[in-house]
């Protein structure tokens, strides 16, 4: 096709005088702003490159070109999380010595506490134990006044240091035979003593099998939840009489529980969180509404 | 200017000569597959507002792990990929006046990519995958496809070569570097080792750090080429053809294509920002995302300034509003990207709703509105009808899913910022705000307007596919739709 | 100006629009070079990869559990990459290194945190928590958009071909020794039993490596198994005690 000038009539510019399936391209030169906005981007580019690290070095050579300001993400974050802890690091080292009457006798250090510890709650905690600290079948419920361990400021700062059958060497330990699994109790044994543990618990039962499942008890279970079913926290066996159950208290959860020996883990967060952090945490928890005295009373209401 | 055209023509405009029942083929499987994957998008939307639907008890299939790269490979890979492959064979047919080289074996390309589709889908639902985004199709599977695509870019070559017009045109030009790119950054990424030849598990060959670069070197390129350069092929084929007017600038197009190639390649550090990917890597990745801003942009302008004297038509013709409106998402994700390319705002918007905003808005609106003004150009010609079955229809699709992009990313830009700006929340005595939980919580409301959004956008392509249908069928006399008569129908005329 | 362009136009015009081997050829030089440049850099520098004590292959079930990841797509949902940031930190643990991922074949850093990110997840939850939550995510954490996993309790872990998975791996450079490729289905039904005879062997192979039954079900070794394994030693390995956070070399 021959190059021949042709005008576009609309716009009056030439086009290239090519054509392809009747698509023709007008010679409009680069747009003046496009070409300086480019330009401008470039600057702006190698001037950064110049100011952070940028080049690696070529095969044979180690490092690469670390820029007039030689910034590091790593020193970066280093330094914020130096910072991050030194804004804290009063009110840690108060928290560090104190004890929950000291705390609460702060209403600033209080307030700390309270905020560091719903802060880590939320990721660290809520998972298991509900974003309200409410629970879940199989994760205890932190805001009642029944406690597996005990509720008192020092248990519960305790009990988040070592966990509960954790990984921990002084983990909190005990265990429950796996009645059923381990065969040590019949399907029907079990199945009895389940009716005596509902009649613990005052709630509807089968009386005969619950006769039949009292002896049992006495012999199996006493040990741990002692013989009027009210629990011993020194072996986190549970209050089998009230009405709160960990595992569900339905006959057929019961029974399962029975069956396969129920063996709840909380992690050890010694390495995992401050020691501060700990203690917040546990103010926090003990805040929630049903720590415990260390005289062993329940709380009130608790602070918050 | 169409008779200027054809009197030099001389034996050329004799339209047996075109092969055209490949590119009805991908016509079809295109707005196939296109159904498909917005179908697949709107069941994992429904899926993220209201978790437990779809899913069940006993089997995987479903699970929104293996149905989000369905969803990723449908409309990228079966959607987009057809849709080039269809328009390229039209394209570099009429572009250089020849009919396709290879006899059949456009016809292997097409179904040899059915195949490789087919294969990878149902891999994703058995959970057969590399676990690499948009790359997770099993070895075998990316044998073949390297296979079909070795053969794609003979084809396209030969066409070229016994091309009838001197120069290449700008098109090809942008498919050209489609094709090679892609079959370049397939290989180097999938390079793996299977288990064993019978089983699908395979271990890639680089790992870490390195294999994450080599990743987003890929996955960035695959925005770049596929989703980028080829859909600007179609740009620069339909919307000078559907307007009547010629391409903006010359100039600009030789500028913008070689500055968009040579710039994309290294702008994929940029989806690894703050990881353990060395920071001097980071910082090529950032500053080559800003200089590609213009060299982006360099598409747009030629896009939309081939409007000009014509600009009349956007009131009266739904098919040139939907490509003007796709430049113009084009341009907005364009700088939107290298926006998100600057390691400051990255921290926030990185592994947030934001990345998803911008997807989409790319996605939907450019390369989803692209395609189908395309599709609408395309079907009267292939079909020989005078126009779609129903301009109110395409209006209505215009209408529908341009609302639905609205709705799906104004509920991603806040829902990502939202995201972004409660996990770094700190309250005044310097403690995080907000547990990952809460921020989940957060997102339920925009994660309920996405999924309507995108319910609009399929609800659209379903009339598309209605009105192709009927088109097809034939029996239209009148029709409000006029697409200009491509030349080898005037010549017939 | 005009005129560089000018001659650079015609060029252009003259062989590469003219030509469509020039054409394809000079497009996949342009294209090369920013690749090259950044990707090739980081197998030749020492400093792309920190000097860690602790980094160990996975063990034959850990690698089986990470398949499962792999094959349901966590990464979808999940990052596993801490990134330099103070809020991160705060709420996940140190930021990422590179050398942690070193034998990840796929690398699982993923690109959106639909859930939070899993780097150190590791000893984070129970395994009966895992078990809980991967069954029926909503159970424990009402809020939670994540798929139920339930049908991973019932599916019997295949790994017959386990021995072809550690020497695919070796064969990148993994250090899997001759001795834990002929164990390695004996390394896998260990792991899942505390009481086996096999229990030293595999920690001498294996230091550190956690050895009891992840799924609650002592009669089988379940995909649960596999995957709770997996999630057990994200981010436990590099021991951070000697590891030098501040050091010159350690800092990019
Ligand atoms: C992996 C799940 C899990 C996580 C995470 C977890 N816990 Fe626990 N937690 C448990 C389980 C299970 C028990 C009950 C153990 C038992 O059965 O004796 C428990 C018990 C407790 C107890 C003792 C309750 C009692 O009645 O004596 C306290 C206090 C407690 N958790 C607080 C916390 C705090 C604070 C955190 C966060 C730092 C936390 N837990 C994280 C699972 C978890
Ligand atoms: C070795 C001590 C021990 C013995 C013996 C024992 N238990 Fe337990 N029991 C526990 C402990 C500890 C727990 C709590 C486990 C946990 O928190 O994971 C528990 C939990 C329970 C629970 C669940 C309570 C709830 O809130 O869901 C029931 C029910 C129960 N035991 C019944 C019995 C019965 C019935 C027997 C006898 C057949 C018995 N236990 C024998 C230690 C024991
Ligand atoms: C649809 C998205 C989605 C998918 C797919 C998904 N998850 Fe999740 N995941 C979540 C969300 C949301 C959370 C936060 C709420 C919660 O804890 O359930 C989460 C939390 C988790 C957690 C707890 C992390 C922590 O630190 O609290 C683990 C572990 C986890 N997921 C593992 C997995 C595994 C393993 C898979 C694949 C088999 C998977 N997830 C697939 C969305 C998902
Ligand atoms: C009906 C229309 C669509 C709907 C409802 C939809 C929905 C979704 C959803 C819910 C996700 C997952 C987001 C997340 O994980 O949070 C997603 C991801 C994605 N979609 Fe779509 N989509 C649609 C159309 C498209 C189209 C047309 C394309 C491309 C041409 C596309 C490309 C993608 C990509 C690339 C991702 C992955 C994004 C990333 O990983 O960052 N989508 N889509
Ligand atoms: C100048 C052009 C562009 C630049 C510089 C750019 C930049 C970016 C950036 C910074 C991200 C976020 C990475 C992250 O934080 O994880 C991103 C994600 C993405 N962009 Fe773009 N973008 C551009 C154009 C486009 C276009 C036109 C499309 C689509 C048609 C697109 C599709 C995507 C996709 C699919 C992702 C998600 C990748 C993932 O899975 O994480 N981009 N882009
Ligand atoms: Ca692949
Ligand atoms: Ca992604
Ligand atoms: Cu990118």
């Amino acid at each position: 096709m021959a190059e021949h000038n042709h005008k576009d009539e609309v716009t009056g510019v030439d086009t290239t005088g090519h054509e392809w399936d009747g698509i023709r391209e007008l010679d409009n030169p680069l747009p003046r702003w496009w070409l300086w906005i480019f330009y401008a981007c470039v600057a702006w580019s190698v001037v950064y490159m110049v100011f952070m690290p940028a080049l690696p070095a070529p095969p044979g050579f180690e490092g690469f070109t670390r820029g007039l300001t030689g910034n590091s993400e790593r020193v970066n974050v280093a330094q914020q999380m130096a910072d991050l802890q030194a804004s804290r690091s009063t009110n840690f080292e108060r928290l560090q010595n104190a004890d929950f009457a000291g705390i609460e006798s702060d209403p600033e250090l209080f307030r700390f506490a309270i905020a560091a510890g719903r802060s880590a709650f939320g990721d660290n905690c809520a998972t298991c134990h509900g974003s309200g600290g409410g629970g879940a079948v199989g994760y205890p419920n932190l805001n009642d006044d029944i406690w597996l361990w005990g509720g008192t400021f020092e248990d519960i700062r305790y009990t988040l240091h070592v966990g509960i059958r954790s990984d921990h060497p002084d983990t909190r330990f005990s265990q429950m035979p796996a009645f059923g699994r381990d065969e040590l109790l019949s399907q029907a044994e079990i199945r009895d003593v389940t009716q005596y543990v509902l009649q613990m618990a005052g709630q509807s039962f089968d009386a005969a099998a619950a006769s039949r499942g009292a002896e049992t008890y006495d012999m199996q279970c006493a040990s741990c939840h002692m013989a009027d079913g009210l629990g011993d926290q020194a072996q986190g066996a549970p209050n089998l009489t009230d009405a709160d159950w960990l595992y569900g208290g339905s006959a057929a959860q019961i029974e399962a529980t029975i069956h396969r020996g129920p063996y709840g883990v909380m992690p050890s967060w010694e390495g995992r969180l401050s020691e501060p952090m700990i203690t917040a945490l546990a103010t926090y928890v003990y805040s929630l509404g049903g720590g415990q005295e260390d005289n062993g009373d329940v709380m009130g209401a608790g602070g918050q | 200017m169409l008779v200027g055209a054809f009197s030099k023509g001389g034996p050329v405009n004799d339209e047996s000569q075109y092969a055209e029942g490949v590119i009805k083929a991908g016509t079809i499987a295109t707005m196939f597959w296109g159904i498909a994957g917005f179908l697949v998008g709107v069941i994992i939307a429904l899926q993220l507002a209201f978790p437990n639907i779809f899913y069940f008890e006993d089997f995987g299939f479903t699970n929104f792990g293996r149905l989000r790269p369905l969803h990723t490979s449908a409309v990228i890979f079966a959607f987009g990929g057809n849709a080039l492959i269809a328009t390229s064979f039209y394209v570099v047919q009429r572009t250089c006046r020849t009919r396709i080289a290879g006899g059949l074996w456009p016809w292997f390309v097409f179904w040899g990519y059915q195949f490789f589709i087919v294969i990878a889908a149902t891999g994703y639902l058995l959970g057969i995958t590399q676990g690499k985004e948009y790359a997770e199709p099993e070895w075998y599977a990316d044998i073949w496809l390297t296979l079909v695509w070795v053969v794609y870019l003979l084809v396209f070559l030969g066409t070229l070569w016994k091309r009838k017009e001197p120069h290449i045109y700008v098109a090809n030009w942008f498919y050209l570097a489609f094709i090679v790119t892609i079959a370049m950054l397939h290989v180097v990424n999938n390079l793996a080792v299977p288990v064993n030849w019978f089983g699908a598990w395979s271990y890639p060959v680089m790992s870490g750090v390195q294999g994450a670069l080599t990743q987003w070197w890929y996955g960035h390129n695959a925005v770049g080429f596929f989703l980028t350069a080829g859909f600007l092929a179609i740009m620069y084929y339909f919307i000078p053809k559907r307007a009547e007017r010629p391409v903006f600038s010359y100039r600009l197009s030789i500028v913008h294509f070689w500055s968009l190639i040579f710039i994309y390649i290294w702008a994929g550090p940029h989806h690894l920002h703050y990881t353990a990917l060395p920071e001097w890597a980071q910082t090529l990745g950032m500053t080559f995302s800003v200089m590609l801003w213009m060299p982006s942009w360099g598409g747009m302008i030629n896009g939309l300034m081939t409007l000009s004297g014509a600009w009349d038509k956007l009131r009266t013709d739904p098919v040139i509003r939907m490509m003007v409106l796709s430049v113009a998402f084009y341009g907005m994700s364009t700088f939107e990207g290298p926006v998100m390319s600057v390691r400051a705002v990255n921290a926030l918007s990185h592994y947030t709703d934001w990345t998803i905003g911008h997807v989409h808005s790319g996605a939907l609106g450019w390369v989803g509105f692209i395609t189908f003004g395309a599709i609408y150009c395309l079907v009267p010609w292939l079909w020989k009808r005078k126009g779609m079955w129903s301009k109110a229809l395409i209006e209505w699709h215009f209408w529908l899913a341009t609302i639905g992009i609205l709705f799906y990313i104004a509920a991603m830009w806040p829902s990502g910022i939202t995201q972004g700006l409660m996990w770094r929340a700190y309250n005044d005595l310097g403690f995080l705000e907000y547990s990952f939980v809460e921020t989940v919580e957060a997102m339920h409301p925009y994660y309920i307007i996405r999924a309507f959004g995108g319910f609009l956008f399929l609800l659209g392509a379903l009339l598309m596919a209605y009105n192709v249908y009927r088109t097809i069928r034939g029996g239209v006399e009148e029709t409000e739709d006029r697409v200009n008569p491509q030349s080898s129908l005037v010549a017939a005329e | 100006m005009s005129q560089k362009k000018g001659f650079f136009q015609g060029i252009h015009a003259r062989f590469l629009e003219r030509n469509s081997l020039i054409l394809t050829v000079a497009i996949l030089v342009v294209v090369s070079i920013g690749g090259v440049i950044e990707i090739a850099p980081l197998f030749y520098l020492n400093s792309t990869i920190e000097e860690v004590d602790g980094m160990r292959p996975y063990t034959p079930l850990e690698l089986a559990g990470r398949q499962i990841y792999v094959r349901e797509g966590c990464y979808n949902c999940h990052s596993q990459m801490v990134r330099p940031l103070r809020d991160e930190v705060e709420r996940y643990g140190h930021y990422s290194l590179a050398a942690e991922s070193m034998y990840d074949r796929p690398f699982q850093w993923g690109s959106k945190r639909t859930g939070p990110d899993l780097a150190r997840v590791g000893g984070k939850y129970s395994d009966e928590w895992h078990r809980d939550h991967l069954i029926d995510p909503q159970s424990v954490v009402p809020e939670s958009v994540m798929p139920p996993y339930a049908f991973l309790a019932d599916a019997a872990l295949d790994y017959g071909q386990i021995e072809g998975h550690l020497r695919t791996n070796r064969l990148f450079g993994v250090p899997y020794s001759d001795e834990m490729i002929t164990n390695a289905a004996a390394d896998l039904a260990a792991q899942v039993d505390p009481f086996s005879s096999g229990y030293d062997d595999l920690i001498a192979r294996y230091p550190g490596a956690q050895i009891r039954d992840f799924d609650g079900n002592p009669d089988e070794i379940t995909e649960l198994d596999a995957l709770i394994a997996y999630l057990q030693v994200l981010g436990t390995m590099v021991d951070f005690s000697t590891y030098e956070a501040e050091a010159p070399e350690n800092q990019r």
